[in-house]
């Protein structure tokens, strides 16, 4: 059990944090977020596509982010605890059946607790197999889809069948209602019309983002920096993190691992359900639909990697896959074409910084992927339709090939564990 | 070590644990467990359910050992779904295209799936390798991405061909088919033949080959076998290749046994099917065998279930139990015989003396 701590990972460490000192970890969220709006607002007014930055496209973005980003903070606090948390899908299924049953019978709210309670279920059955039984956190995961996706049919077709006729559908339910700030939401529309560089860009994202805004997306929105202040700012936190690091140390501390592993799993299942609230509760989404998932949980496990299994990081992951998901819904081909355009002039940008680092090799490869995707852009007037739907599904894959290198995951992340045993 | 009660006992006991809680699942939406067992085991006698019922389980099977190779390395290869799908699709698409004599044109077309199925696999399989990239969640976006693959492909302004509402791939002309078996009121798939066959050499590979132990050795633990001059590297990127491989056969026996051709609307998630079927038989061919059929089982039988009113996800439910249930009974049993063998050499030092220095006892 000692020989888990490698003497280079306790030297390693402080270096890290100096590291990470110079720079502190809101303040390089501000500069991506910034290096992103230019990098958009450039490719917006080079291609001419206005879909880019537009307020329609933000608001899309911000629907479709929540689901992910939702999971992402599922997983996040399984995989703190140490458990991987491929179930998410499920949970998030079962979620759904939830949400549109408990809107449905009670309003919005009580539509959202059942979703909860539905996707904690699912988080507990995970726990019972993961922690308990010790067995493989990806069979136990891929079992709860499975069973997730089954239980939810038979449901709907036992409930929701005589109401709506339809098996693979329920009634319409009842949405959150939704808020605007109106003065800022006017002002900012004024000057998104304006069409100035940069500032417009800037007014029709932000006017996206504030306007028609439901409960349920304040609360997921907060509940980043929540999860952020109870997993890193309090002893709860920090025990459940060490069950994820080292769970015979903190055994022997005291710590119950199998409590902190359970609680940390329901409340997984929890955020997972929320995020299939947040497919169904929203106004501009579908009631109850099978397969309306559509492997979202799966992206936002790839959104919890890309960003390195920090809130904060999780958050841009999730808004990089729902920009990307909002883009080719509101803006089709063409926009995603564009994309790809503020593609090439981002890695122009890592390339420029590379060679200031004198990385040649990963400016070199940096030039080739410029010019290829260049080359594509320049070939085509617009992408393949059947191809754009999976305008996501890509910038997962390229953003994990491209990203991936740095990532620290929990050292005992996906390792089985028995108290008493080694 | 390794009685027959830690082989054969958890599958029985999570079959029997399944059968159960549908039954509870059964009875609370008010249905009659018995009769819908009853049902469902009657159909198996009626038409041809029985052959049908082999027939998917030949597709399940090959999907179970394409899973079952990435197991044997620790790899989880949640891809076979879409690398069969494109696989089928290609292979489909050139098959239709080509004009050969009859067997090498059968050999040709799976040719073309196998590597077909193999490149797919390449994608994830390299960006492991090379840059770290967690396969699970490389081949799941490669999964959903197949589906814009297959459409683009499909699509008439490609390969496609418009048939009444269903659009598909050209039909393969008929030396490229393999006959199938008559039996009863259906036809068995001559696929059925070398299914067995490239169950038979994963078995070989494993146990008989050098390759096979290097890469038991290597999914077992990657610094031993490191250690022993077996890149793991290397040999994650051959499991990989190998599973897709196979797994570009999947769609085969229904492509080259009774479609002749793939349309947009053909079956999905056998892949998925394969994880649970492999779970199901320990990543043994003879195992994955009975997995296969079980679950082929539930399936086809479950149509029946709509005669007397009950919803055919019952079914699906099930799996999803037994999937879960087996792998916490192996756990179960495993324990039990840990805890056996503890008492038994409990016992067997406690009748003794105590040995000697020499022998290696304590001073």
């Amino acid at each position: 059990m000692i020989t888990d701590v490698a003497p280079g990972s306790g030297s390693t460490m402080p270096v890290q944090q100096r590291r990470r000192g110079r720079i502190p970890g809101w303040l390089r969220g501000v500069i991506w977020a910034v290096v992103a709006i230019a990098v958009i607002s450039t490719a917006s007014y080079s291609t001419g596509v206005a879909a880019l930055t537009s307020s329609n496209t933000a608001q899309t973005a911000l629907r479709l982010a929540l689901p992910i980003l939702l999971c992402a903070l599922g997983g996040l606090w399984a995989e703190r605890a140490g458990v991987v948390n491929i179930g998410l899908e499920g949970m998030m299924i079962l979620g759904t059946w939830g949400a549109a049953w408990g809107s449905y019978n009670g309003g919005v709210w009580a539509g959202l607790i059942s979703a909860i309670v539905f996707g904690a279920l699912g988080g507990l059955l995970h726990a019972v197999a993961t922690v308990t039984f010790n067995v493989n956190h990806i069979v136990s995961g891929v079992a709860i889809n499975l069973l997730g996706l089954g239980v939810t049919k038979y449901l709907a077709n036992l409930i929701f069948a005589p109401i709506s006729g339809n098996p693979r559908q329920s009634p319409v339910v009842p949405k959150f209602d939704t808020y605007s700030a109106t003065f800022l939401s006017d002002w900012l529309g004024d000057l998104e019309k304006e069409q100035r560089v940069g500032i417009s860009d800037v007014a029709g994202v932000l006017r996206g983002l504030v306007t028609e805004v439901a409960p349920l997306t304040m609360i997921a929105i907060i509940l980043v920096p929540v999860s952020f202040w109870i997993l890193w700012r309090t002893r709860f936190g920090l025990r459940l993190r060490s069950c994820g690091e080292n769970p015979v140390a903190a055994e022997s501390l005291g710590v119950n691992v199998y409590l902190h592993k359970y609680v940390a799993v329901v409340i997984s299942g929890a955020f997972a359900g929320m995020g299939g609230a947040s497919l169904v509760l929203l106004r501009g989404g579908a009631d109850y639909l099978e397969n309306q998932t559509n492997g979202r949980g799966y992206i936002g496990l790839a959104a919890m990697i890309f960003g390195n299994w920090r809130p904060g990081g999780l958050l841009g992951g999730a808004a990089l896959f729902g920009y990307a998901d909002g883009l080719q819904l509101a803006g089709g081909g063409e926009a995603v074409l564009a994309l790809l355009y503020g593609a090439v002039i981002l890695v122009a940008v890592i390339v420029v910084v590379q060679l200031f680092r004198r990385q040649w090799i990963a400016a070199g490869l940096g030039v080739v992927g410029a010019g290829v995707l260049y080359a594509i852009y320049w070939a085509n007037d617009t992408l393949p339709s059947d191809l754009i739907p999976y305008t996501a599904h890509f910038v997962t894959l390229i953003v994990l090939a491209v990203a991936s290198q740095r990532l620290r995951p929990p050292k005992a992340d996906g390792q089985p564990y028995r108290r008493g045993e080694d | 070590m390794t009685s027959w009660r830690t082989k054969l006992l958890p599958p029985l006991l999570a079959i029997v644990f399944a059968v159960l809680l549908s039954a509870i699942a059964l009875i609370i939406s008010g249905a009659d467990p018995l009769q819908a067992y009853g049902t469902m085991i009657g159909q198996m006698f009626k038409g041809s359910t029985a052959v049908d019922t082999v027939n998917l389980a030949t597709v399940y099977y090959l999907s179970g050992l394409a899973v079952a190779i990435g197991f044997q390395m620790n790899l989880f290869n949640i891809g076979v779904e879409g690398q069969y799908r494109f696989a089928a699709v290609v292979a489909a698409i050139a098959g239709g295209a080509m004009k050969l004599p009859p067997v090498i044109h059968v050999i040709a077309i799976l040719l073309v799936a196998v590597v077909a199925g193999m490149a797919y696999a390449a994608v994830p399989a390299i960006l492991k390798v090379t840059r770290g990239v967690s396969e699970v969640i490389s081949t799941i976006m490669l999964n959903a991405i197949v589906a814009g693959i297959i459409a683009f492909l499909i699509n008439a302004d490609q390969f496609g061909v418009q048939r009444g509402n269903n659009i598909g791939t050209r039909v393969i002309e008929p030396s490229g088919r393999i006959p199938g078996i008559p039996l009863g009121s259906g036809t068995l798939f001559g696929f059925v033949v070398i299914a067995a066959l490239i169950g038979a050499a994963y078995w070989f590979m494993l146990n008989r080959t050098r390759f096979g132990f290097e890469l038991k050795a290597s999914g077992e633990s990657t610094t031993a076998a490191a250690a022993g001059g077996v890149s793991a590297k290397k040999m994650t990127l051959i499991a990989m290749l190998l599973s897709g491989g196979v797994a570009g056969l999947v769609a085969m026996p229904e492509l080259l046994g009774r479609d002749y051709s793939y349309g947009i609307t053909a079956t999905q998630m056998y892949g998925f099917t394969g994880i649970a079927v492999a779970l199901l038989g320990r990543n043994h061919p003879g195992g994955i065998a009975l997995g296969a059929l079980l679950w082929a089982f539930l399936d086809t039988s479950a149509v029946s279930l709509e005669q007397i009113n009950v919803s055919k996800e019952i079914a699906t439910i099930m799996q999803g139990i037994i999937v879960l249930s087996v792998v916490v009974a192996y756990e179960i049993v495993r324990r039990a015989d840990l805890a056996a063998e503890q008492r038994r050499v409990g016992r067997a030092l406690a009748g003794r003396k105590g040995s000697s220095v020499a022998e290696g006892g304590a001073v």
